[in-house]
């Protein structure tokens, strides 16, 4: 018994290598002179989670299979250097929490983790892991294993591990454990056991030594030349609000009442930033506005849709049924839009020249929008449509892009010239 | 109340009022990993919050964000139902080891990965039900831009007081979506005020004093501590227990933790006019629509009130009464089984109520209107 431990009686089955490990790991610790409470045991369900009771350290208990992600977070958290964060966890925990191993490894967090890999798991009545080996028998493979099992030491020295090692569950680990436990980053050690309750009826007349052998598993330490993840110091906190650009309210009111848009047109053809520029200006003339955007999943093909609200009173509900003025300016977007623009009743609808026009009840005004390019194709519709109700303030446009720094990548002139042709 | 800054008016979303908030109140570390439609609050968190984590996936997210509240900071993350899905062993973890966090739930269409850019108000009977046992975590759900400033520093405010993890609750067209707005009417934030155990007898993780609820918290790092977190049942000291008196006690006080706290956490907005019979209830996206309807009966000379519950869960038991005193009570949510109603009334649903629905399009101030008129 040593400062870590609260007594040498520990709670499993008389011959368990539970015992071992949670012995020869309090001696470790000792060994590399931290204090108790400089230690973060973290565990999980299976035989090897019933220590916590047993420890003078702080204790985590957590969730099946998830230790090792739980004291990855604490891991994160912790500024002190001299605290060490050590996980223990079952082969079945291995097998449930994979990802997390191996996320902790390309990481290379820093802390040590135990995997207690007696082949089965035991806690729950000896069922078969993804770490038990080929013909090991287990209370659900009684014939034996057909697959192999993991080689979980290789898995996280792949995904990037500092130190990963194999050790026998037998005789005086602490030295293993003491060198494993020491290790800058992300350390994990495998130890073979063999569980007298399960694995030993199950499996009689088998020794551990032949079982790991005839795996193929060997003994051993793997390193990589690594330093352990250290937390980006430092880091850029902007402030949200401040970094929002103030819209003036520099423009006559030009709208009375309420204005819906819907502006429809192809991914990559600058459908929402359209629409954002004519909200925008419209908010110069002090209006209120809503703009929300639709796409398909993929975002780089097929329709893109953005609804525009402008209104002289404040608005709650942005949601926007048959619009008052729909803009369209590809192929895709008429698809997409083509029932909003069947059930205009009034309104206007701003075409590219180059589509035929559904039945509606909107008047139809067609332009040669796509003339201009088609990634400026709905800013140009846009601008025709402030031009020709005056419902929006060109200028108040032309102001937005040149105050947003986009000007140089749009062509401005050929728009200008285009709206007073 | 001093005002953040002077007036300004930006065109902004949501997200961005809802991240700001909960860093301003408090929140200092983001999990993230990307579900649509909660990416824009993945985004501004990556610029705003001091410690920012990708994480590989959800329960990963989670158990990450438990780790880190183990040391004493305060973790957010934002998802939607596929991803909640996965979260929700943990949150059980981090309900059980009592651990500080806000999880902000962005509703989307449903059932499994449905639609993800559609949104919905489908995950009641999720949240409800979400801890095994019945026992419940606050939730707070947001109805505008006012709500995303107020109620996500609350959310913060909450989970440390409380000692738990808090769900901020909002849907895609309230995230989304860009809205004029001046910056002037934002109240200042109170950053929350944290205190560890300060004791001179050693830690206990879940002792409280006599009629305390809420267990003082020390972090995994303290040094002069021993500290102990437990998913499983556990007694005061943080130990594995089967099921005697002292751990089922600790288990019996989660329970009341949330309820009896419950009134200093109870918010809603109730607009009542004298002499209206009428009462239309809506929360979340659903409200910005009803507030439109009660403009209108109002333009039209019709008396109506409105109530907008903020606090869903658990559901303060204020909502029925208030529903009570009317004889017409529209409630209008974008779900097809009236998940709001069931969850005052089950499935005795007073004949006085008649239920406004839908699935995969926001409901309007029109169906409402119309319905308050068929009633
Ligand atoms: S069941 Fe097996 S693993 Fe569990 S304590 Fe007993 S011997 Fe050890």
């Amino acid at each position: 018994m040593n400062g870590f431990l609260k007594t040498s009686q520990l709670p499993y089955c008389k011959g368990c290598g539970h015992d071992l490990i949670a012995k020869k790991s309090a001696e470790a610790l000792e060994k590399l002179e931290y204090a108790p409470l400089d230690v973060i045991v973290v565990t999980d369900i299976g035989c090897h989670g019933i220590i916590d009771k047993c420890l003078n350290t702080h204790t985590v208990h957590g969730l099946h299979g998830r230790s090792v992600a739980l004291g990855a977070g604490i891991s994160f958290g912790i500024e002190n250097p001299g605290k060490k964060v050590l996980v223990f966890i079952g082969d079945g925990g291995s097998t449930i929490g994979l990802q997390h191993i191996m996320e902790a490894a390309r990481l290379n967090l820093n802390m040590s983790v135990v995997v207690h890999n007696n082949m089965l798991y035991g806690m729950t009545g000896g069922q078969t892991s993804g770490l038990t080996p080929r013909g090991f028998c287990t209370t659900t493979s009684a014939d034996g294993n057909p697959f192999a099992g993991y080689d979980i030491c290789e898995l996280a020295h792949t995904a990037g591990a500092a130190y990963s090692s194999r050790i026998m569950g037998v005789g005086d680990i602490s030295g293993e454990l003491t060198e494993a436990f020491s290790v800058e980053g992300f350390s994990l050690t495998e130890i073979m056991e063999i569980c007298p309750s399960y694995g030993v009826k199950l499996n009689p007349r088998r020794k551990l030594a032949e079982i790991v052998e005839s795996s193929g598993r060997k003994t051993g330490v793997w390193k990589n030349e690594r330093t352990g993840f250290v937390l980006e110091q430092g880091k850029k906190c902007n402030d949200l609000m401040e970094e929002l650009k103030e819209v003036e309210n520099d423009f006559p009111a030009r709208l009375k009442g309420n204005l819906s848009l819907v502006l429809s047109g192809s991914a990559g053809e600058g459908i929402q930033s359209a629409a954002t520029l004519l909200a925008k200006a419209a908010m110069r003339s002090g209006c209120h506005v809503t703009q929300k955007g639709s796409y398909p999943v993929t975002v780089g093909v097929g329709f893109s849709t953005a609804e525009v609200n402008i209104s002289t009173e404040p608005i709650n509900f942005h949601g926007i049924g048959v619009p008052d003025v729909a803009i369209i300016t590809s192929e895709d977007g008429l698809t997409h839009s083509k029932k909003r623009i069947e059930g205009m009743k009034g309104g206007m609808l701003f075409l590219d020249d180059s589509l035929d026009a559904p039945s509606t009840g909107a008047e139809v005004i067609k332009r040669d929008f796509r003339s201009v390019g088609a990634r400026s194709a709905c800013l140009y519709a846009v601008f025709y449509f402030a031009m020709h109700t005056k419902l929006v303030d060109t200028e108040a446009i032309f102001m937005t892009i040149e105050e947003s720094g986009m000007a140089a990548k749009m062509p401005l002139d050929k728009i200008k010239e285009k709206i007073q042709a | 109340m001093q005002k953040t800054s002077n007036e300004r008016k930006v065109l902004i979303d949501g997200s961005r009022l809802i991240t700001e908030s909960m860093a301003r109140a408090g929140a200092d570390s983001f999990i993230g990993y990307p579900i649509t439609p909660a990416n824009l609050l993945y985004l501004y968190a990556s610029r705003r919050m001091p410690l920012m984590l990708s994480a590989p996936d959800e329960i990963t997210t989670l158990q990450w964000m438990s780790g880190l509240s183990a040391t004493g900071k305060i973790p957010v993350t934002a998802t939607s139902f596929p991803g909640f899905a996965l979260m929700i062993e943990s949150v059980n973890m981090a309900f059980m080891m009592e651990l500080p966090m806000v999880i902000v739930l962005v509703q989307r269409l449903g059932p499994a990965t449905g639609t993800a850019t559609c949104g919905a108000q489908g995950d009641i009977p999720l949240l409800k039900g979400m801890i095994s046992g019945g026992h419940q975590l606050p939730v707070l759900c947001t109805s505008d831009f006012n709500d995303c400033w107020k109620l996500s520093a609350k959310a913060v405010h909450l989970a440390v007081e409380l000692r738990t993890p808090v769900v901020l609750l909002t849907s895609k067209e309230e995230v989304m979506t860009q809205k004029s707005f001046s910056t002037g009417v934002l109240d200042a934030i109170e950053p929350v005020s944290r205190s560890f155990y300060r004791g001179k007898e050693p830690y206990r993780s879940y002792n409280v004093e006599r009629d305390e609820l809420v267990p003082p918290f020390l972090p995994v790092t303290a040094g002069k501590w021993q500290v102990r977190l437990n998913a499983s049942t556990h007694d005061k000291n943080g130990i594995l227990q089967h099921s005697n008196d002292e751990a089922i006690g600790n288990t019996v006080r989660l329970e009341r933790k949330a309820r009896e706290t419950l009134s200093g956490y109870t918010f809603y907005e109730l607009d009542e006019q004298e002499g209206a019979g009428t009462l239309l209830v809506s929360y979340g996206i659903t409200a910005s629509a009803a507030r439109d309807a009660v403009k209108r009966m109002r333009e039209k000379g019709k008396k109506v009130s409105l109530l907008v519950p903020k606090t869903i869960l658990p559901a303060p038991a204020i909502y029925s009464e208030i529903i009570g005193k009317y004889k017409k009570v529209v409630i209008a949510e974008e779900n097809i089984n009236a998940q709001f109603a069931d969850l005052l009334f089950g499935t005795r649903i007073p004949s006085s109520i008649s239920i406004v629905g839908s699935a995969g399009r926001m409901i309007t101030p029109p169906e409402i209107l119309n319905e308050e008129e068929c009633v």
